[in-house]
């Protein structure tokens, strides 16, 4: 064999697999958007038209009209301004308590350490699921189903974001700590000017797990509220679409504005987002 | 407590030292700690006990020994859950694997647009179950959606009934949540991807191998804590389903994809409350995790 037609050879091959993967990376993201773009075009359409073989993708006669009555068809507004509540409350307390316990346990020494960590882990494997008839009994006995405030507590404390934020820290070195504390600054003032600031990764990472987790829930809210005037969108959207279930057009304009949000914090997070997942361990 | 008092023997300061920093590291634990305890340490615990008893929430609690778990037995509509959690598990888990980790090793290439691709691969996992399990059953409406509209097109003649057939049902499913699910293990081995170090594909390349053989003996062992940990997330995650089968088939047809959260569900919450009975359904789903996640902490300290 002689040079020349070997590298001509890897070069065709080069090509070939650039081509191929430009082409399953084109199928992937289509698999993976047509749903949505669907949902978009269906939104703007009469609920005749909806399915319409060949798909008219850009349709004829837009029908925004879609978005202006879903607000009196069902309390949408309500139920947006229910759950941004929910999950702002929620998503705050868990990046607070959680980072906040997560500096003790990975860079303080105090008695029981390893014990009530191990009471943590212990609990990661029990799914919620198999608890969340006690919880909501223990919950109604306090008279607080039918109130946000069960959500809040449902959500803000999981053992998942103090593992996540100890992971974390364990990679920041202890003498930055150290030279800190020599500094006269306070445990409190460590964590503050120095473990929060230095861990916005896993700060994104598990404010995008928490945001899009208590925006999402569904069974939580389903169990506890049922007064229309505190339910979530999730929930909300689910009683819209088993009683109009031939809204096609208003179901799917309710469905676009319910993923808005979550839309706009996953990409103004995302950059942080597989650092995030990389640096806690998330990866096993 | 700064003032230095001399008359304190040095023993004593120390002591009051440690006590003092014991408390501050207690004070970052305890906001956390105490809605844990309560919130979820409790029931758990309220969880076990339940199981041995007979209460509908109105009436005093009885305890009723082993009953509920006799009656677990000869529960047709459990078993039939415990059935369909295990084929869903099954079905899932491989599938979700190898479009994830495909996914991971095209996108951890040097391409154009790369961020564009892995945001539009993730998105799914973000969006709402909700409102893509609505979109998803007008795609797959028997009927009139459009997949069916493709496939007689394309001359299909028994075309499947996706939801609403007891036989597709489960794969319609389980179809649905490898859409939605496989960005979120993606980004999982894209981070496991980029832990290996170049240098061992580098001398693969000098040794001759080409790319499919540097995948097989370089690229895949080297992801094998990932695989393990992707592996054990998915089967526990695929034990607990329950909205995805409430919002696309609502267990149907007939119970064809009723699981063990689902029949906890209807337990627990949907007509006569029998709580007892449903703690002892989770306490199953609980020893099924339990198994799960003692294999993972077995094979992860194998590795280490």
């Amino acid at each position: 064999m002689s040079v020349k037609p070997m590298k001509a050879n890897a070069r065709r091959n080069a090509v070939i697999s650039r081509v191929l993967i430009y082409a399953l990376l084109i199928i992937i993201a289509f698999l993976m958007l047509i749903p949505f773009v669907w949902m978009i075009s269906a939104s703007f359409k009469m609920n005749k038209d909806v399915f319409s073989f060949p798909i008219e993708w850009i349709p004829s006669n837009p029908r925004p009209q879609n978005y202006v009555d879903i607000w009196t068809k069902i309390p949408l507004l309500t139920f947006i301004k229910n759950t941004a509540f929910l999950t702002v409350v929620v998503t705050f307390l868990q990046v607070f308590t959680s980072s906040f316990a997560a500096y003790a346990f990975a860079k303080l020494r105090f008695r029981g350490k390893n014990l009530l960590f191990l009471g943590y882990i212990a609990t990661i494997a029990v799914p919620w699921q198999a608890y969340m008839v006690p919880q909501f009994m223990m919950m109604r006995s306090w008279h607080l189903n039918n109130t946000h405030l069960a959500i809040i507590l449902l959500q803000a404390f999981s053992a998942f974001g103090v593992f996540l934020m100890k992971q974390f820290y364990e990679g920041i070195p202890t003498e930055l700590c150290e030279a800190a504390r020599i500094d006269g600054l306070s445990e409190y003032g460590i964590y503050a000017r120095i473990m929060l600031p230095l861990s916005l990764p896993a700060v994104s990472t598990l404010i995008i797990f928490t945001f899009v987790n208590t925006w999402n829930d569904f069974l939580g809210p389903l169990i506890y509220l049922t007064r229309n005037e505190l339910k979530t969108i999730q929930i909300g959207l689910r009683m819209f679409i088993s009683q109009y279930s031939a809204e096609y057009g208003l179901i799917m304009a309710a469905s676009v504005i319910a993923l808005i949000p979550v839309l706009i914090v996953f990409l103004s997070l995302q950059k942080y987002f597989v650092q995030g997942v990389a640096s806690t361990g998330l990866k096993g | 407590m700064s003032q230095v008092n001399p008359a304190v023997p040095a023993a004593k300061r120390k002591n009051r030292k440690a006590l003092r920093s014991n408390l501050v590291a207690y004070s970052f634990i305890a906001p956390n700690f105490i809605g844990f305890c309560v919130i979820t340490l409790v029931p758990m615990v309220f969880a076990i006990a339940l199981a041995f008893c007979n209460w509908d929430g109105v009436h005093e609690i009885e305890f009723i020994g082993l009953q509920n778990f006799a009656k677990l037995l000869t529960d047709k509509t459990f078993k039939t859950a415990f059935v369909n959690t295990i084929v869903y598990s099954v079905g899932t888990v491989p599938l979700t694997l190898v479009c994830s980790l495909g996914l991971a090793i095209l996108l951890n290439q040097n391409v154009k647009l790369r961020n564009f691709f892995r945001t539009v691969s993730f998105f799914p996992y973000v969006a709402s179950l909700v409102a893509v399990a609505a979109v998803w059953n007008n795609l797959f409406n028997p009927s009139m959606g459009p997949v069916n509209m493709l496939l007689s097109k394309l001359g299909v003649e028994n075309l499947p009934r996706w939801a609403a057939g007891k036989d597709t049902a489960m794969i319609t499913v389980i179809l649905f949540s490898v859409w939605k699910n496989m960005g979120y293990y993606m980004v999982i081995y894209l981070a496991g991807l980029q832990g290996i170090n170049p240098d061992l594909k580098e001398a693969a390349s000098l040794d001759g191998a080409n790319s499919w053989q540097t995948f097989w003996n370089v690229t895949l062992p080297q992801l094998r804590p990932t695989t393990f940990f992707v592996v054990i997330m998915l089967t526990i995650s695929s034990f607990k389903v329950y909205d995805q089968m409430f919002m696309i088939t609502q267990g149907g047809p007939g119970n064809a994809t009723i699981t063990l959260v689902y029949d906890i569900y209807n337990v627990a919450f949907v007509n006569t409350p029998k709580y007892g009975y449903a703690s002892a359904i989770s306490m199953v789903l609980f020893v099924l995790v339990l198994i799960i996640t003692l294999i993972q902490f077995k094979g992860s300290s194998a590795d280490n």
